[in-house]
């Protein structure tokens, strides 16, 4: 029963990395293709590090996943937000010649 | 049969690393690749725990994912603040 929530959670997680890879390499913008990847990044990772945390092994690493987990969820997004922003004010006028 | 979980994912997440790798060099803007950078920097992270706990005897692999995961949010920061001012300081 654990392992079978463990593979649930690993193949989950590698198919949203699938997804945002996907995402990264066909979508046509900046903006489109950070929209993609920052799923890939938090709901993935997040998702194969709590499919780790079935596997065997202290407690100390147990908390060592929870802090990457912590560490991922909060660094990624505000990293996404200020790239997402230094993009907009850099390309202003360009913003309707960038979607076609 | 547990191990081999482990190892489909981890060989998954290397391939799927190589193939942005096609975006962080062709990339048409900086800000492309400096997006495909931080996805690899997070899968990145990921297989250093997978590889941890594959084997078994070396778990100190997790905490050097815990300090990767804080050097890739620094090296976005740094860029984005680059592309935004045209200066670090």
């Amino acid at each position: 029963m654990t392992y079978f929530l463990a593979s649930v959670f690993l193949l989950s997680g590698l198919f949203f990395f699938l997804a945002g890879t996907v995402g990264l390499i066909r979508f046509p913008d900046v903006l489109t293709r950070m929209h993609a990847t920052t799923k890939c990044d938090t709901l993935g990772a997040g998702l194969v590090l709590v499919g780790l945390l079935f596997y065997p092994g202290n407690t100390y690493l147990r908390l060592k996943l929870v802090l990457v987990i912590a560490f991922l969820w909060l660094t990624n997004p505000t990293a996404a937000h200020y790239m997402a922003r230094a993009v907009y004010r850099t390309t202003e006028g360009e913003q309707d010649a960038s979607i076609d | 049969m547990e191990q081999l979980l482990l190892l489909i994912t981890c060989l998954g997440l290397i391939i799927l690393t190589f193939v942005s790798l096609y975006r962080a060099v062709v990339g048409p803007s900086p800000a492309d690749r400096v997006v495909a950078i931080n996805v690899i920097g997070t899968k990145t992270v990921i297989v250093l725990i997978l590889i941890g706990y594959i084997f078994q005897e070396t778990p100190f692999y997790v905490d050097v994912a815990l300090v990767y995961t804080l050097i890739s949010f620094l090296l976005t920061i740094g860029v984005a603040r680059y592309l935004e001012r045209g200066t670090i300081t």
